[in-house]
């Protein structure tokens, strides 16, 4: 199974994709058309980010007569916030370990 | 985006802590009280020395001591070299030790993730931080 971090990092680690999730975050649900408008690529390029985007669950889409929509799924951003809670939730419990430590330490 | 005061992803814990600096810095950098409450290691306090941390589930970090500022400041690389690239890991831990009138206030950030390979890390240091900010704000908002 891959890994859920390894998948998003992945997508989202290209600035041009990222620019375009973040403006579906930002704007709501657009076309292929109007982000093309917006972006410093070609259409097919931003259909072949919105496709690796879609694969990864960060984006649904919708057609329409002839236009298909794209909008953010932000619930797919759950997996990142959930690790670095993890690691927070790390550091946490060694700083624990570290009081407890330092009440039984000598002066 | 690309400012490169914002261009890793972190994570911040912070804590007062009633004990003095002087005593919390012996415990983060004399091995065996750090293996007692971080993992096993064979630590020195100097700049550039290359040590490991060991983890009671059979992990080992590859660590380079960054910084050393007695009693205030503590830096190290917190790297996870994994066979499965899902789970490899870079960056960097940092441990800002201030008196406080009860004590001292610890702060440890780890920053620069990249979990996976270089094209990702490249990625996080591109704007993950500013990603990152958004994202507890964007959920709280959705849930």
């Amino acid at each position: 199974m891959p890994n859920a971090h390894d998948v998003l990092f992945k997508t989202l680690a290209d600035p041009t994709r990222r620019a375009i999730f973040e403006r579906l975050c930002r704007d709501g649900e657009q076309t292929v058309a109007a982000l093309t408008a917006r972006a410093k690529v070609s259409q097919p390029a931003v259909s072949k980010h919105l496709a690796a985007l879609k694969q990864a669950g960060l984006v649904r889409d919708r057609h329409e007569g002839r236009q298909t929509h794209y909008s953010a799924q932000l619930r797919a951003l759950t997996p990142l916030v959930d690790w670095t809670r993890r690691l927070a939730g790390f550091w946490e419990a060694r700083f624990d370990d570290l009081e407890d430590l330092l009440r039984r330490m000598d002066q | 985006m690309t400012n490169a005061a914002t261009d890793t992803l972190s994570v911040v814990v912070e804590r007062d802590i009633p004990f003095p600096a002087e005593k919390i810095w012996r415990a983060l950098t004399q091995p065996h009280l750090m293996e007692e409450w971080l993992m096993k290691n064979d630590f020195k306090p100097v700049v550039g020395h290359s040590f490991n941390l060991r983890g009671e589930w059979g992990g080992v970090l590859d660590c380079e001591v960054l910084a050393v500022e007695p009693n205030k400041t503590l830096s190290y690389t917190w790297n996870h070299t994994h066979e499965d690239a899902a789970y490899n890991l870079k960056s960097v831990v940092t441990f800002t030790l201030t008196p406080t009138s009860s004590g001292t206030h610890l702060r440890v950030e780890q920053s620069g993730f990249a979990p996976t390979q270089r094209q990702a890390y490249g990625g996080a240091r591109a704007g993950w931080q500013n990603m990152f900010a958004k994202l507890e704000e964007v959920l709280a908002r959705t849930e």
